[in-house]
């Protein structure tokens, strides 16, 4: 299972040229925004590499996560650096079933402790373990055993990140994140619904390259692939400074390749790498095929407010509670009416009449 | 709330909710108050019609008397300015007309950003020179209340957080964008209980005194009201 051959070799054997790997060893170079100097260093450093052995999860999830990684890309040279860590233990990919399947994590994680790589796909469940279990074990149990010999743990997906889909209103399950449960680990957030695979094989890569994860933002998301909005990057951007936006998804706004705001894209609070490394190999990516941005690699977004209302509009049913508000308003207007014209009433009651008389008195 | 996008979805649910029912509600309260004090029957016979009067000074009002721009002309340049600026950075941005057609189902063309880039800097400017202003002449300092201080801050902050949202100045963008959205309801439960209650009350003054006057006004004579 475990073989020691650098990834070099591997790569070799497998007709990679020589130009090829230095090839996308420079696009993964200027990917990771690291200097064009180091494209010489990622070869070096990953030829050499043996392959880490690598254990994948899969809890609460549609296995999208899997399928966006080994489908979009295959066959590029980014699928076989995937192919090629030791991928000990896969519950979509594995060939193996059963207890084998089970030994052979096991195995891995014997002989690996301490420096494998444990990536997580879907959430985990908290209310009840039975909601989601492997071989008769619950998510929670799994991910505390295969996280503590880990070098790292890193989340898969916009439900191992920050709960997605299981996580969404009303949470039947009681979802949570893997960086809820997991404190004294490192853990990198590769969100996205389904994340963009060259960026899953891009945090590898780093991790092979300089044995340490890369720089992380607040949501614990690597800066390289998540550090612009959608919308600042965006090829329709001019349309929306200038003012132009397509009304519906078939108006000539729309065939004009406008701004989508008006249509509910959430491009400007989803930070991904969508609009620069579009998907299916470059070939395109949602906004390009005319739909908004759903903002799949942020936090709740299932429960921001629908995918076609617009990024400014509120969430809630404002227009009855500005009914409420008016009945209510004019309920208490009416009362405070009532009382002034009272006050108004007693006031002018109290007024004495004077008259001439009383003045010549007073003076 | 663990993070940005949380707050932002915050904003925008149930603290909107709050801050629009406080904003109706109040308004409602407050215009009720004031119709409901009542006046005199006025029991002379009308010369003219008491809409047109009112409609005329409503109009009136809105340009500066003669004479006035020599004697104060800060205030007539930098509240034009003010005004202006604020009403093009309201309502002329397309995601704010956006908000105003959830709300109404009424909608109208919007401004390119650059526009209303500059009008909101044109607003913000004018309104630290208002402030400015306030603070370095002896009479307004004086009658300055800590409610007009208030309504200074409550106005200038939508400003100032929409336009460091607009332009990405912190990251990340759902908390600036759920700063700005907290500031503007922070505006809305301010406004029916002070001086911004003016946007409102401003037209029904007009048109009391305007009907008034137009009522006295011999038929077909235009006189200044």
């Amino acid at each position: 299972m475990f073989t020691q051959d650098s990834l070099g070799k591997i790569l070799k054997n497998h007709g990679v040229s020589r130009r090829g790997f230095i090839k996308f060893c420079s696009t993964l170079t200027s990917m990771l925004a690291l200097h064009p100097g180091m494209a010489a260093k990622v070869a070096e450093s990953l030829e050499k590499v043996q392959r880490p052995s690598v254990i994948w999860l899969h809890f609460q999830e549609c296995t999208g996560c899997t399928e966006s990684l080994t489908r979009s890309h295959a066959p590029t040279i980014e699928s076989l650096i995937f192919d090629y860590i030791s991928l000990d233990y896969h519950e979509t990919l594995f060939a193996a079933a059963g207890d084998a399947a089970e030994k052979a994590m096991h195995e891995a994680m014997q002989a690996n402790k301490g420096k494998y790589l444990l990536v997580v796909e879907g959430s985990i469940p908290l209310d009840n373990p039975g909601y989601s279990t492997v071989a008769g074990h619950s998510n929670l149990e799994v991910l505390q055993k295969t996280a503590k010999d880990a070098a790292a743990v890193i989340a898969v997906g916009s439900c191992a990140s920050f709960g997605g889909l299981p996580n969404a209103d009303p949470n039947p399950t009681g979802a949570v994140s893997v960086s809820d449960i997991i404190k004294d680990k490192p853990v990198i957030n590769i969100s996205g619904c389904p994340p963009i695979p060259v960026v899953i094989t891009g945090v590898l890569a780093h991790f092979l390259t300089f044995g340490v994860l890369p720089e992380l933002d607040n949501l614990g998301r690597p800066k390289t692939f998540y550090a612009n909005t959608i919308h600042d990057r965006c090829y329709r951007r001019p349309f929306y400074d200038k003012g132009l936006f397509a009304e519906t998804f078939d108006d000539e706004g729309a065939k004009k390749g406008w701004c989508l705001y008006r249509l509910g894209c959430k491009g400007p609070t989803t930070y991904n790498a969508c609009a620069t490394v579009k998907w299916n190999d470059n070939t395109s990516w949602p906004v390009e095929a005319g739909h908004g941005c759903l903002g799949c690699s942020e936090p709740r977004f299932w429960d921001a407010g629908g995918f076609y209302k617009a990024l400014s509009i509120p969430d809630s049913d404002v227009r009855n509670m500005a009914g409420y508000a008016a009945a209510a308003g004019l309920a208490a207007g009416a009362i405070a009416g009532y009382a002034n014209n009272n006050k108004k009433q007693q006031m002018i009651k109290k007024h004495d009449a004077i008259s001439v008389d009383d003045w010549d008195e007073e003076s | 709330m663990s993070n940005s996008m949380d707050f932002l979805l915050w904003v925008k649910g149930p603290a909107f909710e709050i801050a629009l029912f406080i904003f109706v509600a109040g308004i409602v309260i407050r215009v009720l108050e004031i119709l409901l004090l009542g006046r005199k029957t006025d029991l002379s016979e009308a010369r003219s019609s008491e809409i047109m009067g009112a409609i005329r000074t409503i109009l009136n009002r809105s340009i500066p008397e003669p004479g006035l721009l020599k004697k104060a002309p800060f205030t007539i340049v930098v509240g034009y300015l003010w005004h202006l600026g604020w009403f093009i950075s309201f309502l002329l941005f397309i995601p704010h007309i956006e908000v105003i057609k959830s709300l109404t189902g009424i909608s109208w063309p919007g401004l390119p950003n650059q526009f209303v880039d500059a009008a909101a800097v044109i607003a913000m400017v004018s309104l630290l020179a208002m402030l400015i202003y306030r603070f370095n002449h002896p009479v307004l300092r004086f009658i300055s209340t800590r409610e007009d201080y208030l309504v200074w801050l409550v106005t200038f902050l939508p400003l100032l957080s929409g336009y460091f949202a607009f332009h990405h100045t912190f990251e990340p963008y759902a908390l600036l964008l759920g700063l700005h959205i907290l500031s503007v309801e922070l505006f809305l439960v301010v406004f029916p209980f002070t001086k911004l209650m003016h946007a409102i009350t401003v037209f029904m003054a007009r048109w009391y005194n305007g009907a008034m006057l137009g009522r006295k006004q011999p038929d077909h004579t235009e006189v200044q009201s």
